[in-house]
This record gives C-alpha cells, sequence and structure tokens, in this order.
C-alpha cells in the first residue's frame, strides 16, 4: 500500500479528526484568553485573597501536568457530581491549563506599561477600571502578543491529549488507524504533518498578522 | 504617629480662600524626608514657579497635588475643601478614593515625558477624559478638543499618533489633553525637560498664552529660569524639602537674601 492509498484509505477520518483538532483548539484558546485575563488582574489587585486566590490558580494549574488535570476533569469531577461531556472537559482542560500561564502573561504585559501612562490617567480623573480598560490593557495587549504566539502553538499542540478522553480529534483518529493498519510511520507520519502545518502555516501568520495591526493600531508601524 | 486634626480647619472660608494650600505637609520614603512641614498658598489665578536643585522636593510638591503621591502629615486644600482629607463627625480623616476623585476634578497636570496614549490619536488623547471621565458626548467632546488643539496649534496633527509627533508637538498635545478637563489649577512638572532647544519656545508660547488668557491657577516646576522669571507672580526657591526663600521674580532673581538662593542661582546662571 502506497502512501497515496494509506491517505486515499484514510483521509476522511483524518480530515474529520482534523477539524475537530482545530475546534478543540479554538475553544481551548477561548478559554485560555478569558482566564488569562481574569486571573492576570486578580494577581494584581490589591486585595489579599484575591490575590492570594489567583496565585493558587496559577500555581495548580502549572504546577501540575496538564494531562493530570484532563482525567480529573473527566474521571474524578463525575464522582464530586459535576459531569461534563467529553468534548466539553477536553477544551475546558485545555484551556484552563494554558490560562495558567497566560496569566502570567498578562500580568507580566500589564507591569511593564510605563508607570507615566497609569498617572496620565490618574492625571485625567479616571476609574481604575477605565483607567485598566481604556488605557493600560491596549497597550499590553500590544507587549504580551509576541509570547502568546508561543502559547497558542502550546495550546494547539495540547489538545492531542485530548484524544485520551475519547474526544475524536486527529490524534485519536490516527491511534484507531494504527491499530487497525499497523501502518505507524504512515499514520504519526501525517499526523506529525498535520500538526505542523497547522502551527506554521496557519496560527503563525495569524498572530503575526495580529501583531502587525496591533503595532500600527498603537501607531509603531 | 497619629496627628492631632483638631488644629486643621474643616474647609477654608473667607474673603481671600487661596486655590491651593499646602498646611504643614510632610512627605517620607522611608526615613527620608523629603518634604518638611510644607506650608504654601496659591491664590487663585497666581502663576507660582517652583525652583531648586533636584532632591529639594519640588516635584514632589505637584505629585503630591495631583494625589500621585500620598502625604505622611498635614492637609492639602484645593479651592478651599481639603483633598487628603475628608470631614467625617466634626474630624478630618483621611480621603476616600470618592472623594478624591472629586476634588481631584479642579487639577491638571502636565509631565516631563509628556505621557500621552500612544493608541490613541492627537484628537483622542484630549476627548479621552471628557468623554470617558466627565461624560460629554462625543460631539461636544470633539468641539472642545479641536479649540483647543488649535490654541496649542497642533489642529493639523489631530489624527496623528504620538509617535508621528515631535517632543514639543506632544508636549503641547498634552497640554490640549489637561485643560479640555476644564482645570482650576494647571501644574506643570519640568514640561520642557526632556526637549530639544529649539522647540522649547513652542511650549513655552503656549503656557505663556494661557497666563496671559484664562483665569488658571498654575504652578509649575523648570529649571528655565529666564522663563520662570518673565511669567510668574511669585517664584519658591526649595532646599532641602522646605522653602527656603520666595518671592516676586524681580526680588528673588535680582535681590536673593539666603547665601543658598544665591549660590544656587549663580551656578544655573553660570551653566547658561
Amino acid at each position: 500500500m502506497t502512501y497515496i492509498e494509506f491517505l486515499q484509505v484514510h483521509g476522511g477520518r483524518m480530515a474529520d479528526g482534523t477539524v475537530l483538532t482545530v475546534v478543540q483548539f479554538l475553544l481551548a484558546t477561548v478559554v485560555a484568553v478569558a482566564v488569562a485575563v481574569l486571573f492576570g488582574l486578580m494577581r494584581l489587585s490589591r486585595n489579599p485573597a484575591i490575590r492570594g486566590a489567583a496565585t493558587v490558580y496559577v500555581e495548580i494549574f502549572r504546577g501540575t501536568s496538564l494531562l493530570i488535570q484532563l482525567f480529573w476533569i473527566f474521571f474524578v469531577l463525575p464522582i464530586f457530581g459535576l459531569n461534563l461531556d467529553k468534548f466539553v472537559a477536553g477544551f475546558l482542560a485545555v484551556g484552563l491549563n494554558m490560562g495558567a500561564y497566560g496569566a502570567e502573561l498578562v500580568r507580566g504585559a500589564i507591569l511593564s506599561v510605563p508607570t507615566g501612562q497609569w498617572e496620565a490617567a490618574v492625571a485625567l480623573n479616571m476609574t481604575s477600571r477605565k483607567r485598566m480598560w481604556r488605557v493600560i490593557l491596549p497597550q499590553a495587549f500590544v507587549i504580551m502578543l509576541p509570547p502568546w504566539g508561543n502559547l497558542v502553538i502550546e495550546i494547539l499542540k495540547g489538545t492531542a491529549l485530548v484524544a485520551l478522553i475519547s474526544v475524536t480529534d486527529l490524534m485519536f483518529e490516527i491511534r484507531q488507524i494504527n491499530i487497525s493498519t499497523f501502518m505507524s510511520v504512515q499514520a504519526f507520519g501525517t499526523a506529525l504533518i498535520v500538526y505542523y502545518v497547522l502551527a506554521r502555516f496557519f496560527v503563525t501568520p495569524v498572530m503575526r498578522a495580529l501583531e502587525h495591526f496591533m503595532s500600527r493600531r498603537i501607531g509603531r508601524a | 504617629m497619629t496627628e492631632d486634626m483638631s488644629r486643621y480647619p474643616l474647609r477654608l472660608e473667607g474673603d481671600d480662600v487661596p486655590m491651593v494650600r499646602f498646611q504643614n505637609v510632610t512627605k517620607r520614603y522611608g526615613p527620608l524626608v523629603v518634604l518638611d512641614q510644607l506650608d504654601l498658598d496659591v491664590s487663585p489665578g497666581e502663576m507660582v514657579t517652583i525652583i531648586g536643585p533636584s532632591g529639594s522636593g519640588k516635584t514632589t510638591v505637584l505629585r503630591m497635588l495631583m494625589t500621585l503621591e500620598t502625604i505622611n502629615g498635614g492637609v492639602i486644600y484645593v479651592d478651599g475643601e481639603p483633598l487628603t482629607h475628608v470631614e467625617r463627625n466634626g474630624q478630618l480623616v483621611p480621603a476616600n478614593s470618592k472623594h478624591v476623585r472629586r476634588i481631584r476634578t479642579k487639577i491638571g497636570m502636565c509631565f516631563q515625558h509628556f505621557n500621552l496614549f500612544p493608541h490613541m490619536t492627537a484628537l483622542g488623547n484630549c476627548m479621552e477624559g471628557p468623554v470617558q471621565v466627565l461624560g460629554l458626548s462625543r460631539r461636544e467632546a470633539e468641539e472642545r478638543s479641536l479649540e483647543l488643539l488649535d490654541m496649542v496649534g497642533m489642529a493639523e496633527k489631530r489624527d496623528e499618533h504620538p509617535s508621528r509627533l515631535s517632543g514639543g508637538q506632544q508636549q503641547r498635545v498634552a497640554i490640549a489633553r489637561a485643560l479640555a478637563m476644564r482645570p482650576k489649577v494647571m501644574l506643570f512638572d519640568e514640561v520642557t525637560s526632556a526637549l530639544d532647544p529649539e522647540v522649547i519656545s513652542e511650549v513655552t508660547n503656549v503656557i505663556r498664552h494661557l497666563v496671559g488668557a484664562h483665569h488658571l491657577t498654575m504652578l509649575m516646576v523648570t529649571h528655565q529660569m529666564g522663563f520662570a522669571k518673565e511669567i510668574s507672580d511669585r517664584v519658591c526657591f526649595f532646599y532641602n524639602g522646605a522653602i527656603e526663600e520666595q518671592g516676586t521674580p524681580t526680588k528673588l532673581f535680582e535681590n536673593p537674601e539666603r547665601e543658598r538662593t544665591k549660590q544656587f542661582l549663580n551656578a544655573v546662571l553660570d551653566a547658561n
């Protein structure tokens, strides 16, 4: 069986899996961004309880393995009465985990906005909320985009783990094909190529374009 | 540590209430005393310039008034009302943020490094406060902002971002942005210190115009002695966290009484 024939027979399943991988990736990214902004802001709160809660969250999700978190959300939470569909559990676990890393990016970027910007906002008598949303975050966003480019690729690759709770993503389909055909080189070789192409030719250009667009909006380019 | 607040009036009343009063104001950074029991009144419409060597606390005076620094003792009054404190049961207690925000509407500030918002155009910078803080409609805010940009000679650059403007142009936009809030007191903190010599006059001309045309109360920290002498009603020489000497520009620059004032002026004038 040539590789072409392999693709003709199994291409459909792999395409279906790829679609699911992309959907999982997009949803996980949305969760990660929301979590990152929320906990990044909480980490900067003046209230020690809020700050502490955010620190605990970040430490737990960064300090333990994504796979274990995935299994916890899918296999352990039901014991405590919280049943999640495997599809939801999948992107949620990836998003919550990556969001913890993102929270540190958000926090760092906010802190690296020059103090003069904070002071100018005070001098215009803005509330602290307006100061954050209108002045600081737009500038922090531009600062943190390049490291987010890395993190978003990590999110894409992280979604491969959802196959282990039987979400029928690309990795799941590839493993099924491998078990039934024993064509490991072709099967996992294809997976390698698809993940690389998604990262290199879709995620990276989109992030670059976003960086470029935002730099222009801030008047730097 | 706790100060007896009963000697501070709850508000200033009478015929000649100062626009700004620092009463017995102390500022410390740890063990370092930056300002020591400062008393300073600024009358409505007065232009007061603060000069002195670096580290003398002169910028701190402006930053405390803008509430960018907290104070460790004393009370600051603006337009007769305490800024740093609020009355509770007939006593002055440290102000909450709501009170500070109400009094702070009367104060505007321009900074050494302009601090324009880089993600907004010149016009956007000027409209931000009126729209987001004062609640003006965009149309009203734009009208007000364009008028001020025109006054500072920046109307043509209304759609440029700060990164496309020179230092002098940025500072002029920053002045317009502060004035768009219609403050009663304007603070200028070394607004020409970061500028190339050939564009300093762009900014000093704008301030000169404000002195002539508005009933603004102004406090200015500067190293430009010629400009200070020309436009100030009063000059205060700060030394070591206190006012060493103050008076009209003519008196202070031409007939200083204190030895330290003479030394400072000699050193500065030599350097020029």
